[in-house]
């Protein structure tokens, strides 16, 4: 019964697909939804079918990324896989996936509310928490209920194994309640800060509750952590990058520790969260059985999603966009900007609809001071582009150096035509796609690669 | 106060920081820093005593409510008596969010009630239904000192907050939820201490508030002259027309 059930739902999903597409729709979540409406047994079915099972990702930053790293390394082993690559990573979104794509093998990124309702259907073989930084509180809450959801994650057999992320004492602490807990890291003293960054997660010994020490912050409250009373602090990951070089917008270069071995690693993606999410693609990889060689250059050869440091070329010029939608992953984004030897020319926009998070009191955690000792114009777009700009006066940021055009063509223009220099643009998740569509109206991004 | 001087009291910054509180220190500091008066702003962190005459302004921003619950025990146990003293000798003091509920009697999380400090009349009680969430927009009304006009922010707020009878609201509810979604009424004032829902946060969004409780703080004798504000005035608008004004 439940098997024609799902047969006839994703029939009638399957034409909702073709119609939607026959009118240039992108809505690639609303197959999915109506397969689950009518068969909501159908996502366990359909990633019970996948021969090679399916891995699971979440984070709040770098999901994204973080696949496209895993979808490489499952590639050069040989898998096909069934991926939810545009992002829609809620049960509709999946749900689509897996209706619309045939291989061997699921990766999905999941949305971190998604998770735990979304886990016990999937059974994966693997489940990666990478990070958990405060997101969009006006959609989710606060961290605190996402921790606990993700706990009853790690601790259900429906997980498989679980890898985590040992810097971050949010996520690694879910290790106590895991059946083996698989766990990567950064090795590298010589990187990061001595002192924490402005908006830094507190996260305190679940024994003593006495706030975790650092010796070492690498990427906001990840970092090297200790318990001052003795504690059990951050465990030794079995995945880990030292030796990291980071090479401003161009990348950066580590050396990948695998089950013993080093691997050296050169990386297209620029900044040290991106050596995170390397790594923990790596850890992945290396919780789902694959080699070692095969996971070190799988990782080398990926290059960016779309608005994840992807370089395009627009009016002419070599255009990098990188997306932000938070404090913590803002900050990394300014901070391989500032340490970038080139003189950039910069591009902010900054809408608030539910997808970029409604309430824009987040660009005031961020630290666009990093800005300030930059030159050049940066031209403030968006919906919202009065906050912004105003947010980059109280940086320090000289008034004569922000411009305010809250048109995006038009801001395109201004900002492309101000030098012949690299320009960077920095969107909210709802401009990133303004902007996709605007570059593919210009004729500087293709269908196929957007 | 101190002449030509702004000495900010930053209450637990690494605990209730949560709705990006920080950019209301810096409005504050900067537009003090513009007019060449000297702003500091110190830490007062758990465990650590205050010199109620040490500070011209204090401020409590909204925090996650582990962090809340802790914070409330040190305020009651450590920081309620200089508090209480400097509110009556008429420092500033502004509770935005969290920090809104602390300046009340109590408030309530989950089946407990949490000890405030009672600075305003006012207690926070949890209700069925969902978070009061989005845009708000606020009118004061110019009475009672304070400078009247339309503050505008965002709210995020699981707590409803009543005045006791007698307490006085910050202002009117133009847009938006207010203190329970209900009474038409937002925030809270007495004299010189404040409790708002309002962040965005607050003072970027009303850089003529700020001033207001730079003015306050300072003292009458101390001219605050004007600055160019026109991206504040864009931000303020978009704010507003954000809320649906």
């Amino acid at each position: 019964m439940s098997r024609l059930r799902i047969a006839l739902a994703t029939a009638i999903a399957r034409l909702a697909a073709v119609g939607l597409r026959l009118v240039g729709s992108g809505a690639t979540s609303l197959p999915g939804k109506i397969l689950t409406r009518l068969a909501p047994e159908a996502i366990a079915a359909k990633a019970a079918n996948l021969e090679r099972g399916c891995a699971v990702v979440s984070a709040t930053n770098g999901k994204t990324t973080t696949c496209a790293m895993v979808a490489s390394i499952l590639s050069a082993d040989g898998a096909t896989t069934v991926h939810n690559r545009a992002g829609a990573n809620m049960a509709g979104g999946i749900a689509a996936t897996l209706l619309t794509e045939e291989g061997d093998f699921g990766l999905f990124e999941v949305d971190e509310f998604w998770l735990d309702g979304l886990v016990p259907q999937l059974r994966p073989r693997a489940t990666l928490l990478a990070n958990l930084f405060r997101d969009q509180l006006d959609r989710y809450g606060e961290l605190d209920q996402i921790i606990e959801r993700w706990r009853r994650v790690a601790e259900s057999p429906d997980a498989g194994s679980v890898v985590l992320n040992a810097d971050d004492p949010l996520v690694a602490g879910l290790g106590a309640g895991a059946e083996k807990p698989f766990y990567f890291g950064i090795e590298d003293e010589t990187i990061g800060e001595a002192n924490p960054q402005h908006a830094s997660e507190q996260a305190q010994c679940p024994v003593c509750h006495k706030q975790f020490s650092y010796s070492r912050y690498f990427v906001g409250h990840l970092g090297h952590y200790s318990c001052s009373n003795g504690h059990p602090g951050r465990p030794a990951p079995d995945v880990s990058a030292s030796s990291v070089a980071l090479d401003g917008l161009r990348g950066s270069r580590f050396t990948l520790r695998m089950g013993g071995e080093d691997f050296p690693v050169a990386l297209q993606l620029p900044g040290l969260y991106n050596v995170y999410n390397a790594v923990a693609a790596a850890a992945l990889g290396v919780a789902l059985g694959i080699q070692p060689t095969v996971i070190a250059s799988a990782i080398e050869q990926t290059s960016a999603a779309f608005g994840r440091a992807e370089t395009v070329q627009i009016g002419g010029r070599d255009a990098s966009i990188m997306l932000v939608k938070n404090p913590a992953g803002a900050n990394e984004v300014l901070r391989t900007l500032a340490d970038d030897p080139g003189d950039n020319d910069l591009l902010i926009i900054l809408n608030s609809r539910i997808a970029d998070g409604r309430d824009v009191s987040w660009i005031w955690d961020a630290d666009f001071e990093l800005l300030a000792a930059s030159s050049g114009v940066i031209v403030c777009s968006g919906e919202r582009a009065p906050q912004i700009a105003l947010r980059l006066k109280y940086a320090g940021i000289a008034p004569e150096r922000i411009a305010i055009e809250a048109d995006l063509p038009t801001a395109l223009e201004l900002a492309t035509s101000n030098s012949s220099e690299r320009l960077v643009i920095l969107p909210t998740y709802t401009a990133m796609l303004a902007l996709r569509e605007l570059l593919v109206g210009r004729g500087e991004l293709t269908e196929a690669l957007a | 106060m101190a002449d030509g001087q702004l000495r900010i009291g930053a209450l637990y910054p690494n605990e209730m920081n949560i709705y990006a509180d920080r950019g209301n220190i810096a409005v504050l500091t900067a537009r003090c820093r513009w007019r060449g008066i000297e702003a500091t702003v110190t830490a007062l962190g758990l465990g650590d005593e205050i010199d109620s005459d040490a500070f011209d302004l204090f401020y409590l921003g909204g925090g996650q409510d582990d962090d809340q619950r802790r914070c409330a025990e040190d305020l009651v146990a450590v920081k309620k008596e200089a508090l209480t003293a400097a509110s009556q000798r008429g420092a500033v003091l502004l509770g935005v969010c969290g920090g809104y509920q602390l300046f009340g009697h109590w408030y309530e999380l989950e089946d407990e009630r949490i000890e405030g400090l009672g600075l305003l009349d006012v207690e926070t009680v949890r209700a069925p239904g969902a978070r009061l969430i989005g845009n708000i927009a606020i009118e004061l009304d110019g009475g009672d000192g304070d400078p009247g006009g339309i503050l505008a922010g965002f709210e995020n707020h699981g707590g409803r907050t009543l005045l006791r009878p007698g307490a006085t609201p910050l202002g009117r509810v133009l847009k938006g939820h207010g203190n329970d979604g209900s009474s038409g009424f937002e925030g809270c004032r007495s004299a010189h201490t404040i409790g708002t829902y309002l962040h965005g946060p607050l003072l970027p969004a009303n850089a003529w508030f700020a001033d207001w409780l730079i003015q306050m703080a300072v003292g009458e004798a101390q001219s605050l002259p004007q600055l160019d504000d026109d991206l504040e005035e864009l931000a303020h608008a978009d704010a507003l027309k954000a809320a649906g004004l």
